[in-house]
């Protein structure tokens, strides 16, 4: 009876809320728990933070600069200024930090700072870019591949072998050379090469773990057809790892285009890596000189490294909430 | 069994290497307006030469027919003849260059995969202290940090903050007038050493675990004999004429190695930590220290030999990732390897030598794949198929 009688509770208050918001309680508190998780480990906080440091510089700072101080202004009568595009004529180029530019000016006259900031939003949306599509594809094909197993298994697992073993970049290089490739392009193409990878294998093995639980056989008594068990059951399962893996591929979708852009193979305006090479190609980076112009390439170069290695942080925070074997005891 | 299964590895890889070409052939003609417009779009080219271009890759015939020619091509290493180093064919200038990138990245994995595993093994023993904490951070900023950004550091640090090392070219030419030999041969004499020795700690090592059980003759056994080798071989250059030149290519080789390390053995060593925390946690380590063993051999006995094989797994499947930043390393060190070629020739539009360059280049990874898994399987006697 007392069972019976806690069972109707229960109903009738599940009849009082509705599922979604059931299901967003959950989320809030699973959420809640890994965050706690999460944010004991130090490395992934320094990451976090670094990202949104990143974050609030590229998406908040910058069109406030752009709108107030970074105005296209005219510096006299004749000539107009865009920090990022234009020539500043009021100095020799490049110069160093000053106050008029913070963080001084590359051979082309372009303010350093201003062109840093500008690019930030971009690669993050590289970045992020690349790795939706890459998880995407990843996951599906990785649960698909555990879920059916048999010849479509033993295809993506061998797929997946040799991408893995790809010479990436040199591959990208290639590519980049004999096409016009931009910035979405390129997320494009690393997406879709990363995501027949490595992540399809580990995301296999979890999706083989979870279909082996009970639950899904108690879907499929039910009547649940093949998709939906993908979709509702495995897929929310193996999120976890997805997500895992979306940052690693953050740092790799970014560094790959810091690599092409610093040799010149794409065809974009700014970024990080195009600053560099700007200062390369201008021949301001050559050994002992490297100090004397430090702001050409040093700027460009920590930002690129701090960003992949946010991505990376947080992927190794993330790795002690997903893998309850590496946290300390 | 042991051939047997080394058969079938080669037979797995050569299925790859026929996958592989085809991914970049299929590729090249995915470009947009295809390979054809790629060759001939040139304005300096005659109608008559773009004619010539066009029968000379066959670009006429249906892709399939194509294709069956571009593997039947790659496989007779008839990959056509370069642009910009015309009339060259292109198999001579990979043929040329690829001991280069070969020589540089087996002496780098190597010094790599130990220092990150003896670093690793030791970061997870000495977990909690500072040096844990401190060599993790430099382990992270290793491996995530630009590469081009290392290496300007490196160049300045090494070329001309302190003066020691060469930078630029990968001999002296000053040394090298004086004489008719060509740098080719001296390296392919280098690589034949460096195999010879390597034969012997193989050879040696079997050898040891035929001959005896105890732990200290099969060491004395491998270590003399790998001794021995290795000095025999330095005299051997030493009192040989060319030996001078040999020197000259390896000083010029410190950097380009020393970079290439420091990119690489970080994942190893991170690995190799997680993978040795596990271990650590297992019942047998806690029986094995139980049983009053020393610190040490608790340690490198039974604990590090069982983290090892993530290690290895981590260590096959980051050989795209150490060539991709050998790429890097190669261009702005002038080490004129595959990689230096391969980006010369995708900014020259040299197609047929790109596609060549990138096709070996892939070749050169699954093969080093291959060498890693039976060096591997002669090793692990758990893996026995």
């Amino acid at each position: 009876m007392m069972a019976d009688n806690s069972n109707m509770t229960i109903e009738a208050e599940a009849k009082l809320e509705s599922p979604l918001l059931i299901r967003s309680k959950l989320l809030w508190r699973a959420f809640k728990e890994n965050w706690s998780i999460f944010s004991k480990s130090k490395i992934g906080m320094v990451g976090l933070y670094i990202v949104v440091i990143f974050a609030v510089a590229g998406f908040i700072v910058y069109p406030i600069l752009a709108d107030t101080v970074w105005k296209t202004t005219s510096l006299n009568a004749m000539v107009s200024y865009n920090p990022v595009t234009g020539y500043d004529f009021l100095q020799t180029n490049p110069a160093p930090p000053s106050w008029a530019h913070l963080l001084g000016t590359d051979p082309l006259g372009r303010d350093v700072l201003a062109q840093l900031l500008y690019s930030t939003p971009r690669e993050f949306m590289l970045g992020i870019v690349a790795a939706l599509i890459t998880v995407i594809i990843g996951t599906l094909i990785g649960t698909v591949a555990a879920y059916f197993g048999g010849a479509l298994d033993t295809f993506f697992m061998r797929l997946a072998d040799i991408v893995l073993l790809f010479p990436f970049i040199p591959f990208l290089i290639v590519i980049s050379g004999m096409m016009q490739v931009d910035l979405l392009t390129l997320a494009l193409i690393i997406g879709l090469l990363s995501g027949f990878g490595g992540i399809t294998i580990v995301l296999r093995s979890q999706g083989l773990i979870i279909k082996s639980r009970p639950f899904i056989e108690s879907a499929k008594v039910s009547g649940a057809s093949d998709a939906y068990i993908i979709v509702n059951h495995i897929i929310p399962n193996v999120m976890p790892l997805s997500f895992l893996y979306m940052m690693f591929n953050v740092t790799g979708a970014i560094f790959s285009e810091a690599v092409l852009s610093f040799f010149g193979l794409l065809n974009i305006k700014m970024s990080w890596g195009l600053m560099i090479y700007t200062a390369d190609t201008a021949g301001y980076i050559i050994g002992s000189n490297i100090w004397n112009y430090w702001w050409l390439w040093l700027p460009a170069g920590a930002s690129i490294t701090l960003l992949c290695g946010a991505f990376y942080f947080i992927g190794r925070g993330l790795d002690e909430v997903v893998n309850p074997r590496l946290r300390k005891r | 069994m042991m051939l047997k299964y080394i058969g079938n590895r080669i037979l797995q890889i050569a299925i790859l290497l026929v996958i592989y070409v085809a991914i970049v052939f299929f590729m090249l003609h995915a470009m947009p307006g295809g390979i054809k417009t790629l060759l001939i779009s040139n304005p300096k080219l005659t109608p008559q030469a773009q004619e010539a271009i066009i029968r000379a890759f066959g670009l006429n015939q249906p892709l399939w027919l194509q294709f069956v020619d571009y593997m039947k091509n790659v496989f007779t290493l008839n990959l056509g003849i370069s642009f910009s180093y015309y009339p060259t064919p292109v198999w001579n200038i990979i043929a040329e260059r690829l001991p280069r990138t070969v020589l540089l990245f087996t002496v780098a994995t190597l010094i790599a995969f130990f220092v990150g595993f003896a670093s690793g093994k030791s970061l997870a023993w000495n977990r909690g202290k500072t040096t844990e904490y401190v060599s993790t951070v430099v382990g992270i900023i290793t491996y995530t940090i630009f590469t081009p950004l290392l290496i300007f550091v490196v160049i300045w640090f090494f070329g001309s903050f302190l003066g020691i090392f060469p930078l630029n070219q990968f001999l002296n030419p000053d040394l090298w007038i004086h004489t008719r030999l060509n740098a080719q041969v001296i390296f392919l004499y280098i690589l034949m050493t460096m195999l010879i020795i390597g034969a012997v700690m193989l050879v040696s090592y079997i050898m040891a675990l035929r001959f005896s059980h105890k732990v200290r003759t099969r060491r004395m056994i491998f270590y003399l004999s790998t001794a021995i080798s290795v000095i025999f071989s330095v005299f051997f250059w030493w009192v040989s004429p060319v030996g001078i030149y040999a020197a000259d290519i390896l000083w010029h080789m410190v950097l380009p190695v020393m970079t290439v390390t420091i990119i690489s053995y970080a994942g190893n060593m991170l690995v190799m930590r997680d993978s040795m925390l596990e271990t650590i946690k297992e019942d047998f380590i806690t029986t094995a220290r139980a049983k009053g063993l020393p610190d040490k051999v608790v340690r490198d006995k039974h604990a590090a030999r069982t983290a090892m094989l993530p290690v290895v797994t981590n260590f096959v499947l980051s050989l795209g990732f150490v060539v991709s930043g050998g790429v890097i390393t190669e261009t702005l060190f002038s080490w004129p390897g595959m990689g230096m070629t391969l980006l010369d020739s995708t900014l020259a539009k040299d197609y047929p030598l790109a596609a060549g360059a990138l096709i070996f280049t892939g070749i050169f990874v699954l093969i080093a794949h291959l060498v890693v898994d039976i060096v591997y399987a002669f090793l692990d006697p758990r893996i026995r198929y």
